[in-house]
């Protein structure tokens, strides 16, 4: 079998990479792309739920919310309609690590789409939105809790970083929201949001020059200065916790357990290990748990996040077969910690992952999210190619010394369901 | 925005095949439209083609689900199998050079499917376990009610199947399906991407150019579910589900209910999301689209809120889209253009957005519309085109759907409809 040769296609592809600094220190970063229709632009905010205290829980994210109120210049309204008149796909997010805004727009609109972008970093903070907003986290928490998923989600992050600021809640609860101020927040985006600790990355068809002139029009007022975050090595605790859901039919279990740190070189490995034992297709999960139909889902993720890293398996079944699905779960990571895994499983999870590579770098939003994360992550830059070929270079004893140093070996569960504990296997 | 280079070619079997190369991409996707959906289902054993769609890939032609699976990955395909009222859509897109190689394998899964009985029951057991998950799921269960409030049955039943009719289906009801309606005159294949037309061409014809299909048929049209209708639920909020009737994608007036839809619900300016969200806060989640089959269509909402400020949200959605046609604005007008504007020119970033796109046009118009031409109809629409439209499509009754701890007060319904 030959490789898919998508190193020569992507040579193809006349490609720059480009970084400046205003002199107020925010990192400006871009990779120009001519040959594409449209251009991304975000804003990546080293700010999250783990920068949280508890009574600030969930300001981050609802801070987010807030951004798109406007500020002196535009109102609520303003905003989206602007964003809207130029027809840009926009949003943002919020995670444990970052808080990130983006659009993507056809080339003619980026200078809007920039400006607009950076009102968002100096929203004005206004009390009657403040208190509408609220309304709508508040059913934003709703929303979420009805989704079993996400509460498992939600459950096994606080389970396994249980005191360490990773499993501080995103949305925060009812109750931290509700009792959440407009000043507290202020306080909150004056500490977080300063240029220092905002990157632009901008990924697509456009120049260098436009992106210098947009940037230093814009950005230039976003207060000099950075903020600090202590990073503390996670040291998770092995615990197994059901939290029985009422009304539930449907049981959720999740499993954690740590993997290599974002700066870590066997990241590339952890990937491919990933793919290669919980991917929804093809994997050794999907075999033994999907395929003959004893779960309707079964899968194991890598994540990274500042400092740390997790094996995140996640399983859903009806509650009678938990206990059997846990077991299967068990013995297919005990068997690749063991054993490894074969030569074919390897080329499939290299070809997997280079065509993910290439299908999500053909679009300017696909790059911006890589660029922005290598930039955040690691303060580096990585083309797609240069992403292909560590994937291509990873050997069968990568995987075993990725396996000796960070076995698959689950040390939280958390049950989301019908289920009040554990149940015993009967396999 | 040239769309000219498509090229349409009905295979020696009668399988219509849509090739689009975009030569500015390293990959390529693949959409097979394939005539066994869901409305084929016999009365009771709605699941049938959801059970087809989990067999299809297990094992066909010469190889065994493993065989098929390790050769697909090895190319790298990435790929996914929908199941839909009218079709099974298999999905899937790789690099642009591996594609050809792909196309047998993905083809076999479509023309001769092992449907070994041996796997039947694992196949059913995860459509019943993927079933019982939706149990839990309340604004998915929403959505499947609505669909059944707002169409005929079997169009509107949920193409998933339901749990009720899951354990009455047999080896021999997927068999029959496939036999019967799986035929390659009412098969489209579209293909978009880095690749020679011909080489694919050859490939599809060489695949399944010989493959022979069933007669074919028409299911019967059933009566649908009576709305309004609460179901109750112990859930943190009342999921709120609105419908009313549509024009479909292939009725001249498809792109002014487009742009009326829009309007509703296009983007965060759009009045659902700035008068029921932003201004009042009423909720998180707030929609409407547009649903098309190929010869019914519905405009689909739904709002998402808590319990206690659920009547008050229904009554604010329900005014919007009674108010749709008053205050029409022209910036209203030129805000849907530039989204279209940019959704067109942006799916010629992605191979499987193109490939999805021909195969749908295909379907519901027996032929592809360029985006030059889309562009031009909806930069020729006028406010008053919507306006019009919006009267003349005014719903007369709105379908509503409800699932949480309390049903609620429909008075609102009826009163608007009187108003009208």
């Amino acid at each position: 079998m030959t490789w898919p040769s998508e190193n020569a296609a992507l040579r193809k592809t006349i490609m720059r990479f480009d970084e400046l600094e205003l002199p107020n220190g925010l990192t400006v970063i871009a990779e120009l792309t001519p040959s594409v229709h449209s251009v991304a632009a975000g804003f990546f905010v080293r700010t999250g739920a783990r920068d949280e205290t508890a009574a600030l829980s969930g300001v981050s994210h609802f801070l987010e919310h807030m951004a798109f109120k406007g500020n002196d210049r535009y109102t609520a309204d303003d905003v989206n309609r602007i964003f809207d008149d130029i027809g840009a796909r926009y949003n943002a997010s919020t995670g444990e690590d970052i808080t990130t805004y983006y659009a993507a727009v056809l080339p003619e609109y980026l200078d809007t789409a920039v400006k607009m972008l950076s009102v968002l970093m100096q929203p004005s903070l206004r009390q009657d939105d403040f208190d509408i907003e609220k309304n709508v986290i508040l059913e934003e928490i709703g929303m979420y809790e009805d989704m079993p998923s996400f509460a498992a989600y939600d459950r096994a992050m606080a389970t396994h970083f249980s005191g360490h600021a990773l499993g501080q809640s995103i949305l925060g609860t009812v109750d931290s929201i509700q009792a959440l101020s407009i000043d507290q927040m202020r306080a909150y985006h004056r500490r977080q949001y300063h240029a220092g600790n905002i990157v632009l990355a901008v990924a697509g068809n456009t120049t260098v020059e436009e992106i210098r002139r947009l940037s230093e029009e814009f950005c230039s007022s976003i207060p000099a200065g950075s903020a600090s975050r202590t990073v503390t090595e996670p040291s998770p605790q092995p615990r197994t916790e059901f939290f029985p859901k009422e009304g539930t039919e449907h049981q959720y279990l999740m499993q954690i357990g740590t993997a290599p740190a974002p700066d870590d070189p066997l990241r590339f490995a952890a990937e491919l290990l990933a793919v290669i034992v919980g991917d929804d297709s093809g994997s050794r999960l999907f075999w033994e748990i999907v395929h003959p139909g004893h779960a309707d889902s079964a899968d194991l993720s890598f994540n990274e996040y500042d400092g740390t890293g997790t094996w995140m398996a996640c399983l859903s079944c009806h509650p009678d077969r938990a206990a059997d699905n846990l077991l299967r779960m068990q013995q297919v990571f005990e068997s690749v910690n063991r054993q490894g895994v074969t030569d074919d499983e390897l080329e499939q999870a290299r070809n997997k992952v280079a065509s993910r590579i290439v299908l999500y770098g053909e679009r300017p939003m696909g790059r911006l999210s890589s660029l922005g994360n290598n930039w955040m992550y690691r303060t580096e830059y990585r083309s797609a190619a240069d992403d292909l070929a560590a994937v291509r270079k990873i050997t069968q004893q990568d995987i075993r010394t990725l396996l000796d140093r960070y076995p698959l070996e689950p040390v939280t569960t958390v049950g989301v369901g019908p289920l009040t504990e554990r149940p015993a296997a009967c396999l | 925005m040239a769309s000219a280079d498509i090229i349409t070619q009905v295979l020696s079997n009668g399988v219509t095949v849509l090739v689009e190369p975009m030569l500015h991409v390293q990959s390529a996707a693949i959409t097979i439209l394939h005539p066994t959906g869901s409305i084929y289902d016999a009365p009771g054993r709605s699941g049938t083609a959801a059970v087809l769609a989990e067999l299809l890939p297990r094992g066909a032609g010469s190889r065994s689900a493993r065989d098929l699976s390790a050769a697909l990955d090895r190319l790298g395909v990435q790929r996914s199998t929908a199941v839909g009222p009218q079709h099974i859509t298999i999905s899937a897109a790789t690099t642009a050079e591996c594609l050809p190689r792909a196309i047998e394998l993905l083809a076999s899964a479509v023309t001769s499917p092992h449907l070994n009985p041996d796997d039947f029951h694992s196949a059913r057991d995860l459509v019943r376990q993927t079933l019982h998950a939706t149990e839990d799921e309340p604004q998915q269960r929403l959505g499947r009610h609505l669909r059944q409030c707002s169409y005929d049955a079997p169009w509107g039943l949920p193409p998933g199947g339901m749990l009720s009719d899951i354990d009455a289906i047999v080896p021999d009801d997927v068999r029959n399906h496939f036999d019967r309606y799986a035929r390659p005159e009412e098969t489209i294949i579209a293909v978009a991407g880095n690749i020679r037309p011909e080489q694919i061409l050859d490939e599809l014809q060489r695949s399944l150019g010989d493959w022979q299909g069933g007669p074919g048929g028409r299911p019967e049209t059933r009566p649908r579910q009576d709305a309004p209708r609460h179901i109750e639920h112990q859930s943190a909020q009342t999921h709120i589900g609105l419908s009313w009737p549509a024009v479909p994608y292939s009725h001249e007036r498809y792109y002014e209910a487009w742009v009326a839809v829009s309007v509703l619900s296009g983007g965060m300016s759009s009045r659902l999301f700035t008068r029921v969200r932003e201004r009042r806060g009423l909720c998180y989640a707030v929609s409407a689209s547009l649903h098309s089959l190929r010869d019914r269509a519905c405009v689909l909402g739904y709002a998402g809120t808590t319990n206690e400020r659920a009547q008050q949200t229904l009554e604010a959605v329900v005014h919007e889209i009674r108010g749709l046609p008053e205050g029409l604005t022209e910036a209203e007008l030129q805000r849907c253009r530039a989204q279209a504007k940019s959704a067109l020119i942006m799916q010629q970033e992605s191979t499987s957005s193109r490939a999805a796109s021909l195969a749908r046009d295909q379907w519901h118009l027996g032929r592809v519309r360029s985006l030059e031409e889309v562009r031009n109809i909806i930069d020729g629409i006028t406010a008053d085109d919507v306006r019009r439209y919006a009267l003349d499509h005014a719903p007369r009754e709105l379908v509503l759907v409800t699932i949480g701890p309390d049903p609620l007060n429909t008075d609102c319904l009826a009163d608007a409809a009187a108003a009208v």
